[in-house]
């Protein structure tokens, strides 16, 4: 047994070893396939090569990775534009109305995500119901071609993973004690530079938190490309989709995931040290009284 | 009283180590049947390991416990004639409070009616039949407070814990709930052994106190013996409050400070401080005394506290006045005071 | 004050009108008679119906609640037994909560393509049994994070009162640590049941070939490819109702905890 393993209460074994065998393990083999050749009529020819990870910057599925990053980027943008005032709102609700309306802003997130980005198709196809609404209102033009469109597939991302972007500003901006803010304010700040200098830099592990998120799971996404952008917008998801279930290309499949798997790690570690950095940002234990 | 009654629970020589750390240090106390005992320290003193040991929630490195005669060292907590108090009173969230009390009766698996009839007795004794079937979560302080002593006490336990009892409670309740311990403890007749850092309470409530300060015993006494009689300078400085005042004994068991000059019979010579509580520091008639520039006058209703500091040396001192004795100087005057000799206690310093 | 209030006001309206007019429109439709998104022609249960009707999408939905079934039961018991373990040491070492974390932040594409490539590998057959098996990872992620914030508030002198008072260690645990922590742990099973039947990537690549081992979520999205029906309307109104009802009794149980 590993010497990791070896430490933990008992208790905690059998589901370390569940995650060990069926994620860890399978993780391992993905990296280690990586490294290998693709056999003429698929499978894996076991020697060693670079080969897959050179592929990457062939221009083909270079514009993959540009077009994926520049969709996750615009998506992640929006998403904390529009979820930083929501979760501050949020955080200014009465104390009893807060976890309510967190609770809300979140559900969506945990309900089918296949259901969800099917919403925008009703909404945004030619027969679908904005076209429908804007020819009521007396537009006579073309129907407008919103389906398909790399901005469907960003208002699908948006609209996906929004309330988890919320969720993490919220976490951020609830455990912020509000009395730095009025200490600002009597401090001669205005406003917005109390924004600005103090509660925005404290809050900015959730914006990050949040911000990763969204960016890694929009950059190795499927489905909403494949949904919304009807095929015509390739991310690495559909990549990797591509070549364990159409190409047969498993050992640049699953180069493509380490990939992923590894700007997972560096965005993740870019952002715990933000919040590293902001370390601070939490109220002071109430002393105890005696 | 026999000699079985005054050992009814006996400490002998009991040590926790934890890793490198000595939590208690050989630790021999013999607890009286009936007895208020308490336990006072200030906090790390090791007073909750030596409570928690008693329970039996730590396994004592060395030494034993006696019950009656009987080894019960190596007895397990449910096994054990003895129920703790906890400090945060530990309530079953999910029970209501005559399903918490009924609990330990339902361990020992007593018949129903039994079960019943105990548990509406000791709600009586404690006032809490109003509120059997409310949840801990809707209780004041004051009222869990209770559930979880009468949930300890309807076991009838040989000796009954109590681990800072009345930490958790305001400064008024707490003084109430001081008596009505000390009231319940009359009638039940059990032994109680209590643990606090607060002296005041050890002294208002028990019927003898044991002094700890880093696992080692300093002290164990009534009321009176440890306020009267500190058996050193930390208990002296604990218990109430104390002026100090830093010195020499001389070889004819002289005290000897700028201005002082005092008799310390038995005292061995060498630097030491003299110990004298404010209540016991006199004025004195100008010229009669020792001088004293009056710093402040702290007003505290039946008295007032003169703080001073001694014109020869510059020590502070502290003297308790009735608050309607007259007082000539005002601050920043000289006053003259008294150490009456009988008063003070010698200190080696 | 005012202005400043109605600002929040406005954006909280905003929002939760992005985040629910699509859901509204869908659940709306799914009740119209002429099944078109652009004609509302009257109240209908028909679309409803046409899904009882419908073996594919019954054969799925059964297949469905297996999977959910058992990856629920045992992502429960594993996920509440490593929230005990874990809570039982004071620190535990980075590799151990990062093992922990690693479920709720993977891209499931790689989860996905890394258990079809791992069971493949041990030439295992593809069915239902490999759905469970990958499902149980990250529902006892979700279980354990939830639990484990339970007894981050749990107030461990209970289980020494219990002792004290009387109880063995197994009594002490039915009476009152299992209680206690009940409600979390029945929180922690409705979410992992929700995210099992809405779960779509990770059942894709290791349900296999074959109509035996299709599950809701992927009849659905193959029902989408082909396009918008109104018995797609009436299934995801369905499958919300379930989700939602789902989170709103976990969230429900958990309030406590939350508080």
């Amino acid at each position: 047994m590993p010497a990791f393993l070896r430490r933990p209460d008992p208790r905690a074994l059998p589901a370390l070893l569940w995650l060990v065998l069926f994620m860890v393990v399978p993780c391992l083999l993905l990296f280690a396939y990586a490294f290998f050749e693709r056999g003429t009529w698929g499978g894996i020819v076991y020697t060693f090569t670079l080969g897959n990870f050179a592929r990457v910057f062939d221009p083909l599925y270079a514009g993959v990775f540009l077009t994926s990053a520049r969709i996750a980027a615009t998506a992640t943008a929006i998403a904390l534009l529009i979820a930083y005032p929501a979760a501050y709102a949020i955080s200014r609700a009465p104390r009893r109305r807060q976890p309510i309306l967190l609770f809300f802003a979140v559900l969506p997130f945990w309900s089918n995500y296949l259901i969800r980005t099917y919403a925008w198709i009703v909404l945004l196809n030619r027969e679908g119901l904005i076209n429908s609404l804007l020819t009521s209102a007396g537009y006579t033009g073309e129907p407008l071609s919103m389906l398909y469109t790399e901005g469907a597939v960003i208002v699908g991302l948006v609209y996906n993973y929004l309330p988890f972007v919320i969720l993490a500003i919220y976490s951020s901006l609830s455990r912020l004690d509000p009395q730095l803010a009025e200490a600002s304010r009597d401090l001669g700040a205005g406003p917005v530079r109390t924004f600005l200098r103090v509660t925005l830099p404290m809050t900015l592990p959730g914006v990050a938190a949040g911000g990763v998120f969204i960016f890694v799971l929009s950059i190795g996404n499927f489905v909403t490309p494949a949904l919304l952008g009807g095929g015509r917008f390739q991310m690495i998801g559909n990549l990797v989709y591509d070549q364990f279930l159409t190409a047969n290309d498993w050992p640049f499949g699953a180069a493509l995931g380490m990939i992923l798997i590894l700007l997972m790690l560096l965005l993740l570690t870019i952002q715990a040290r933000l919040t590293d950095r902001a370390a601070g940002t939490r109220p002071p234990a109430r002393e105890e009284a005696a | 009283m026999t000699a079985a009654a005054d050992r009814f629970l006996a400490l002998e020589g009991l040590t926790k180590d934890f890793g490198a750390t000595r939590a208690v240090d050989g630790i021999s106390l013999d607890l009286r049947r009936n007895e208020f005992f308490a336990l006072l320290g200030p906090s790390g003193c090791g007073k909750s390991t030596l409570l928690r040991m008693l329970a039996g929630f730590e396994a004592p490195t060395e030494g034993r416990i006696l019950l009656d005669g009987q080894d019960i060292t190596a007895l397990k907590p449910e096994r054990r004639p003895l129920n703790l108090m906890f400090q945060s009173y530990a309530l079953f969230p999910h029970m209501t409070v005559a399903r918490n009390i009924a609990y330990g009766l339902e361990m020992e698996r007593l018949a129903k009616p039994e079960i019943a009839a105990r548990v509406d007795e000791i709600m009586a004794v404690t006032d809490l039949a109003p509120f059997a079937d409310r949840k801990p979560d809707q209780l004041s302080g004051g009222q869990k407070q209770r559930v979880a002593l009468a949930r300890a006490l309807v076991k009838r336990p040989r000796v009954l814990l109590l681990d800072e009892p009345l930490g958790a409670l305001d400064r008024k309740l707490r003084e109430r709930m001081q008596l009505e311990l000390k009231r319940l403890q009359h009638e039940v007749g059990i032994t109680f052994v209590i643990v606090t850092h607060d002296q005041e309470e050890a002294l208002v409530m028990a019927d003898r106190i044991a002094i700890l300060r880093d696992g080692r015993l300093l002290q164990c006494g009534t009321p009176e013996d440890v306020y009267q009689r500190p058996a050193d300078r930390f208990v002296a400085n604990f218990i109430g409050t104390m002026n100090f005042v830093p010195g020499v004994i001389d070889a004819g068991a002289r005290f000897t400070a700028p201005a002082i000059d005092l008799a310390a019979p038995g005292a061995p010579p060498g630097r030491a401080v003299l110990a004298i509580r404010p209540e016991d520091v006199a004025l004195a008639e100008p010229g009669a005394g020792i001088p004293a520039t009056l710093r402040d006058i702290a007003y505290h209703g039946l008295d007032r506290v003169l703080h001073v500091t001694l014109s020869a040396c510059g020590t502070p001192l502290q003297l308790r006045i009735p608050a309607r004795a007259d007082l000539t100087p005002a601050v920043g005057g000289t006053l003259h005071i008294a150490l009456p000799p009988d008063r003070c206690t010698f200190f080696p310093d | 004050m005012k202005p400043h209030r109605w600002a929040g006001r406005t954006i909280l309206i905003l929002v939760f009108g992005f985040l629910y007019l699509p859901i509204a429109v869908l659940v709306g439709l799914s009740f119209n008679a002429s099944g078109l998104p652009t004609v509302w022609s009257g109240f209908t249960l028909q679309w409803y119906g046409a899904l009882a009707s419908n073996s594919d999408i019954l054969g799925a939905a059964s297949n469905t609640l297996i999977v959910a079934a058992f990856a629920t039961l045992i992502s429960t018991i594993l996920g509440t037994l490593l929230a005990l373990g874990l809570e039982n040491r004071r620190r535990n070492g980075t590799v151990v909560e990062a093992l922990v974390f690693a479920p709720m932040v993977i891209p499931d594409i790689v989860l996905a393509v890394g258990l079809l490539s791992f069971f493949s590998r041990l030439g295992l057959p593809l069915g239902l049994h490999t759905i469970v098996v990958s499902h149980v990872i990250f529902c006892l992620a979700f279980v354990c994070s939830i639990v484990r914030a339970r007894l981050k508030h749990f107030d461990h002198s209970i289980v020494e009162a219990s002792r004290d008072l009387g109880a063995s260690g197994w009594t002490t645990f039915w009476r009152v640590t299992c209680p206690v922590l009940l409600p979390a742990i029945i929180a922690g099973a409705l979410l992992a049941f929700t995210l099992s039947i809405d779960e779509f990537i990770i059942a894709f690549f290791t349900a296999g070939a074959g109509r035996s081992s299709i599950t809701l979520p992927m009849q659905i999205y193959s029902m989408i490819r082909f396009g918008i029906t109104p018995e797609i309307n009436a299934l995801a109104t369905l499958v919300m109702g379930v989700s939602a009802t789902a989170l709103i009794l976990s969230q429900w149980l958990n309030k406590d905890t939350l508080r």
